[in-house]
């Protein structure tokens, strides 16, 4: 990589998440900037534009994660994001973005499990920024 | 006023019009509901006008005469039955066929009413079908209710539990690499919050053991003449730790014993609760009054701090299951969010009544009249 780091902006209100995630990609050569509330993440995107957005799915409300992808694709379309939840493979809820009627509202570019293996997150964010 | 739908199908007018006359002035309740059932009767005189009809609309009910001018009764109820529609069929057999009635049951009719029926028999026979669709679609609504608010608590309560055991292996991840070096002081933090986590881990258990218990009504409860003041003190000490953390004072004021009949256990997982969290959502150096003490038709428990507060939206759903309010101020406390809605249950085992008021930035006072006189539901 011959460009500087690039930026990813990770909004957990876990903060065991939050420290462990951003020592994972930290490991991977991103520059990690986090957040720990919904609101937290509005004030910072208001004065930074990320490369690329993970968000933690149910912080402050249950749909934190969706209100926020949706803000940041407002302001920046191109900014891929990234919802990370553990609420979905036990109970059979699933936010898979499968259908482009859901990609529509969603507004975000990849859904993933929280606890998946820091290798795979790093490829699918490596896919996103098209590295 | 609920009303059903009836198409009556047959081909003598005075049937029909006799039906309309009866059932128009007549209406249905039972002791359950809270407001009766009338009728709006639809005729039909042929089966293909029928099967017009309940196609533009399917009726709650209806009263199908077999012997009719073009297609059958029994054809009426197949396409009904094909199409899977939701409404009730009455058979009106002019004669006692046997093998009508059980060709009719089998294709799905709902009963028979012999012709010539009197307005009686007629009315017994719609109040009997309007008390079997009644409790058909109250069976449905409560089953749907049930299973969304069970589905809800399972994803809640997976996400509870997996959230901490993600972040613990986590931490020991990082640890069995040596992911940060080896100098073992810079794992002292993730160790720390490892344990913070099992301890939030144990908390949520325990809360669910005491919640199972209550609701599955198996526990046996041990009602006994017991000192609420005593549990109070007893509670207090339990928590003395906690709140010299935090600097904060818990005052007991009681003149005297004050005696209760109930299950002391249940005093205490209620006392436990408002006093922990009178400590948890308190800012530093603030204070917790607990005043227990005897009036004249109640036992009245109160606990007060001077704690951050709930906001007025927030208050409706403070007993709620696995309701924590996530804010600038209570994102660092752990809680279960079980708590208040365990103490709501104990409650109400009492025929009690709880009442809360609360300032944000003030603080927050729950009330608690346990009556005298009513002995606890068992």
């Amino acid at each position: 990589m011959k460009e500087s780091k690039r930026t990813i902006l990770l909004v957990d209100d876990d903060i065991d998440y939050l420290f462990q995630t951003r020592m994972n990609i930290e490991q991977f050569g991103f520059h990690v900037v986090t957040a720990d509330s919904q609101k937290e993440a509005e004030a910072l995107i208001e004065k930074m534009k990320p490369d690329l957005a993970i968000l933690d799915l149910m912080m402050e409300k249950d749909d934190s994660g969706f209100v926020l992808a949706f803000k940041l694709k407002n302001k920046y379309p191109d900014v891929p994001v990234i919802i990370a939840t553990a609420v979905a493979s036990e109970t059979g809820m699933s936010f898979g973005l499968v259908s482009e009627e859901d990609r529509k509202w969603i507004r975000a570019d990849l859904y993933l499990e929280k606890g998946v293996r820091s290798d795979q997150l790093n490829r699918e964010i490596v896919k996103l920024l098209k590295l | 006023m609920q009303k059903l739908n009836i198409l009556v199908v047959d081909d003598e007018p005075g049937i029909c019009s006799g039906v309309s006359r009866i059932l128009s002035r007549f209406s249905v309740g039972f002791p359950f509901m809270d407001q009766n059932i009338e009728y709006n009767v639809l005729e039909a005189s042929t089966g293909e006008d029928a099967l017009t009809m309940i196609e533009k609309e399917v009726p709650d009910i209806v009263l199908l005469d077999n012997k009719l001018p073009g297609i059958h009764g029994i054809e009426v109820l197949e396409h009904i039955n094909r199409k899977n529609l939701e409404t009730v069929v009455l058979m009106i057999t002019s004669y006692a066929s046997l093998e009508l009635a059980v060709k009719a049951t089998n294709k799905g009719a709902h009963d028979f009413i012999p012709k010539p029926f009197t307005p009686q028999e007629l009315k017994s026979a719609i109040e009997s079908v309007t008390k079997h669709i009644y409790l058909k679609k109250m069976t449905r609504q409560m089953n749907k209710a049930g299973k969304e608010i069970r589905f809800q608590f399972l994803s809640v309560l997976s996400h509870e539990l997996k959230a901490p055991l993600n972040a613990i292996e986590g931490y020991l991840k990082i640890m069995q690499e040596r992911q940060v070096g080896n100098n073992l002081d810079d794992y002292d933090k993730m160790i720390e919050r490892s344990l913070h986590r099992v301890k939030g881990m144990r908390t949520l258990i325990m809360d669910l053991l005491d919640l199972t218990r209550i609701e599955s009504g198996k526990k046996k409860r041990e009602l006994r003449k017991v000192n609420l003041v005593d549990i109070a003190s007893l509670s207090i000490d339990t928590l003395g730790p906690f709140s010299i953390q935090k600097d904060i004072r818990i005052i007991l004021k009681a003149d005297g014993p004050v005696m209760i009949e109930a299950d002391p256990e249940e005093m205490e997982i209620i006392l436990n609760n408002l006093i922990s969290n009178a400590v948890k959502y308190n800012i530093e150096g603030g204070k917790v009054v607990c005043v227990v003490s005897e009036l004249e038709d109640s036992v009245f428990l109160c606990v007060e701090d001077t704690g951050i507060g709930i906001s007025k939206e927030e208050i409706p759903h403070l007993f709620e299951e696995f309701v924590r309010f996530k804010n600038e101020k209570t994102k660092n406390i752990s809680g279960s969010g079980l708590g208040l809605s365990i103490v709501r249950k104990i409650v109400d085992l009492y025929n009690a009544k709880i009442d809360v008021q609360s300032r944000p930035n003030e603080g927050t006072v729950f009330k608690i009249h346990f009556p005298k006189t009513n002995s606890p539901i068992n």
